[in-house]
């Protein structure tokens, strides 16, 4: 009985008041707009040969483009060697020796232009990410120098 | 029986839950059912508005959402701001330097966002600094302090920084007559009426950069203005002061300054002053001012020393200058969209007074003058008076708009917010606020554009409104809705200092603005800047060591260094080499006697540090940046002085042992 009683009475509750809560939705129209969420993508389409971004196909030269590669030099001076030595070892992120021969051109581009959907999506960036536990920030490289750090990653796995 | 009973409770219970479940008890009758509701912005997403907020005594300014209360930024302007490292780095000292030196504090008032054809533009937002008279703009884009500049001639810089309807000018009228830096200073305080004057200064901004130049000050007599705002529309072309002790005591003003029935609201024509201006009816005058600007590419401010003013006498010309009686030391001097009603608030009346315009052009015609004050005119009251609001309230402050030809005026004796008709002077509305209005603000209230909807009240006053703190509380806004005929109160929040005026701009005008999310390491400048962990390094000049140092997800280059020595005075050049939004870095020094840099990605800041102990100095960043931000640290070696220890740094390697003797 009791159990009862206070069933009809917070019925009751919800109903008198349910009107006016229902409705802060319809209510509310920010003018402001709302926050950008990522687009959830479907897991399926990423094509960890490509990665994502705008970069399909990188066309490469048969011989090194050395201003271009000291171009890359220059920025990845600024933006990368933090974090990225030219060896084999590990500093915060891997070393960038033989990165040419483990990933496609359209790959290296997409992530250095792209990273976070990639770090997000990508199971070896994911399993990476793990040993590393430091996003690849995004150093806002533009195409141009992001072409260029390619060409310097190309020049120092010994391509001429 | 059982049930009957049981069954009546029920019915009562029922009835009495329905009553009280639906109507918020402590908040009392003012709050509508639905406040909660209509102030909720879900997580994640974003307000309907800015709210820029003045900080009064903390001397900065904050940043809130409307509806729904959440600060989201303090912007330091006028105060030295630890956090951020602004008046300690070594950039940033410049900005608050003055013509008597570095200044760490101020008492910022009102604000004033840019306008274009008098609707707001979302490029800048003005400042005034009240104690040391200045004027700041802070640029919207980044939401940092881009220039100060001092006025010299004037003591309280209260009736600013208030533009005209293109932001062709900032204007700030002095509060304190005072003899001018030109004048004999070394005066009795009891020749005021001989000695003292007041000056305004009008203040051009460039159109593209906004840049702020002193371009000219008035001359005026001595009594206090309190006010401003520009004509629009068909009074562009003229600014309204009010002032207050035309009595012009100099001592216990509570009583002195309050003996005349009427003080005035002055009219300035602003395009006639330009006019002498230019036939050369200026007087350059002697003095000093402090013109600080900062500079994005070097990330540095710049400090100048200006020494002339062009002064202009109203008094000698007589058509620059009109006063029109206005009862009882007027506060508030505010224009309505139209541009055709002035609003003189009198702080110590029980009416509103209302300008025309059209009749004080027409006033001015004629010559309808009742006299003249020191040789500016003063004109009849009944001549250009539209009418005046009875019994609206007491202590009437400040009054804004919302567009559809209603005023709203705070009333701080009897603490409520009035809405009126601007043309039949009805009282339509009036709710109470908690407690002791000040200033008021309504979205785009004091332009052409009002985009009305919500008001918020800043008071002055909060007593028993929030959790008790000690003896000193919270001072408070209070947001309500206006949409309807009625006013609903729907929120209150707490504020930084102390809030006077404030402004408010649709959240798309702002963020639409080419908000900037980094600074391009590129264009960094700044003559110490290390662009990569290549270019860090170590110097030592005489007793000066300077420190080229990076930072970047999580560690700093070099992060060993040895070979300082006590007394030395040391420079950390320290540069963010993130390109990231949202990733500044810390860096602060064990016992360091300064505050935290706090730079953003691609900038460049230096702090400076004298060290006076021997041993190893830990530092290390104080932001959170990354699952390894607890390892983002180094170390210094201090030596004795004169010590032989050389310069050394590295980053990853031990030095060689041969280093470490």
């Amino acid at each position: 009985m009791n159990k009862s009683i206070l069933l009809v009475l917070s019925l009751a509750l919800a109903v008198a008041c349910g009107k006016k809560e229902a409705s802060a939705e319809d209510n509310y129209q920010p003018g402001g707009g709302e926050a950008t969420t990522e687009a959830a993508a479907d897991p399926a389409s990423y094509d960890p040969k490509r990665g994502e971004g705008k970069y399909d196909t990188v066309e490469l030269g048969a011989t090194l483009d050395q201003a271009m590669a000291t171009k890359g030099e220059e920025v990845a001076g600024v933006k990368c060697a933090s974090c990225h030595k030219t060896t084999d070892e590990k500093l915060v992120g891997p070393g960038w020796k033989g990165v040419t021969e483990r990933r496609t051109p359209q790959w290296i581009m997409n992530f250095i232009t792209n990273p976070d959907p990639m770090i997000d999506k990508d199971p070896e960036v994911q399993a990476q990410l793990e040993i590393c536990l430091v996003r690849m920030p995004n150093q806002g490289v533009s195409d141009d120098e992001a072409r260029g750090i390619l060409e310097y990653m190309r020049k120092n796995d010994g391509v001429k | 029986m059982k049930n009957k009973f049981v069954q009546a409770i029920l019915v009562i219970a029922l009835g009495s839950a329905l009553v009280s479940s639906c109507k918020p008890k402590n908040s009392g009758d003012a709050v509508s059912g639905d406040a909660a509701q209509r102030v909720y912005v879900a997580p994640g997403k974003y307000d309907e508005f800015y709210n820029f907020v003045s900080g009064g005594f903390s001397g900065q300014m904050s940043v809130y959402g409307l509806p729904s209360g959440r600060m989201m930024k303090v912007v330091p302007i006028f105060s030295v701001d630890p956090e951020s490292g602004w008046g300690f780095s070594e950039e940033t000292k410049p900005m608050l330097n003055t013509s008597e030196g570095f200044i760490p504090w101020d008492d910022q008032h009102h604000l004033e966002l840019s306008q274009t054809n008098g609707e707001v533009d979302g490029r800048w937002i003005f400042a005034n600094a009240n104690n040391t008279p200045r004027i700041a703009r802070v640029d919207l884009k980044r939401f940092k302090t881009s220039e100060i500049i001092e006025l010299p001639n004037s003591a309280g810089n209260h009736s600013s920084p208030f533009i005209t309807e293109n932001t062709e000018y900032v204007v700030a009228g002095t509060r304190f007559g005072v003899p001018g830096d030109y004048d004999k200073g070394d005066v009795p305080i009891n020749t005021y009426k001989e000695n003292f004057k007041a000056h305004i200064s009008f203040i051009k901004v460039d159109k593209e950069s906004g840049k702020m130049d002193l371009s000219f000050q008035l001359r005026l007599p001595g009594v206090n203005f309190d006010l401003s705002h520009a004509g629009k529309g068909k009074s562009h072309g003229w600014f309204f002061f009010t002032c207050y002790n035309s009595e012009q005591a100099n001592t216990l003003l509570e009583v002195n300054a309050s003996q005349n029935d009427k003080d005035f609201i002055m009219a300035v024509n602003w395009k006639k002053a330009e006019e002498y201006i230019k036939a050369g009816k200026g007087k350059i005058e002697k003095t000093k001012y402090a013109h600080n600007t900062w500079n994005d590419e070097t990330h540095t401010g710049t400090s100048v020393i200006k020494d002339e003013v062009l002064v202009l006498d109203a008094m000698a010309m007589k058509d620059i200058c009109y006063l029109m009686p206005c009862p009882k030391s007027p506060h508030g001097c505010d224009v309505d969209p139209t541009g055709e009603y002035i609003v003189g608030s009198g702080k110590l009346a029980a009416l509103i007074p209302v300008f025309s315009f059209d009749k004080m052009v027409k006033a001015i015609g004629k010559k309808d003058y009742e006299g003249d004050y020191e040789g500016i005119p003063v004109l009849k009251y009944n001549s250009v008076l539209h009418g005046e609001v009875q019994k609206p309230g007491l202590g009437p402050l400040h009054t804004e708009f919302d567009g559809k030809g209603n005023a709203y005026t705070t009333f701080f004796v009897s603490s409520e917010v009035v809405k009126w008709d601007i043309k039949t002077l009805k009282v339509l509305d009036r709710v109470p606020t908690y407690y002791s209005v000040g200033h008021l603000m309504i979205p785009g209230g004091d332009s052409k554009k009002p985009f009305g909807k919500y008001l918020v009240a800043y008071n002055k006053i909060t007593k028993d409104r929030y959790l008790p703190t000690g003896p000193e509380l919270t001072q408070s806004a209070q947001l309500y809705d206006i949409s309807g005929d009625k006013m609903k109160l729907l929120l209150d929040f707490p504020t930084i200092g102390e809030p006077h005026y404030a402004q408010a701009a649709p959240a798309d005008l702002i963020r639409n603005n080419g908000q900037l999310k980094i600074y391009d390491i590129k264009k960094n400048n700044h003559p110490r800047v290390a662009k990569g962990e290549k270019e860090t390094k170590v110097v030592r000049e005489g007793n000066k060591v300077h420190v080229y140092m990076t930072m970047v997800r999580s560690h700093f280059s070099p992060d060993n260094i040895e070979g300082i020595k006590v007394g030395d005075d040391v420079y950390f050049h320290i540069t963010n080499l993130e390109q990231d939004w949202d990733v500044p870095h810390g860096f602060s020094i064990r016992r360091a006697q300064t505050a935290e840099l706090l730079i953003m990605p691609g900038e460049t800041a230096t702090l400076n540090w004298k060290p006076s102990k021997v041993g190893i100095v830990p530092f290390y960043c104080t932001d959170f940046c990354s699952a390894l931000h607890q390892e983002m640290s180094g170390y210094i070696r201090v030596s004795p002085a004169g010590s032989n220890v050389p310069i050394s740094y590295s980053l990853g390697t031990n030095l060689p042992a041969s280093s470490t003797k």
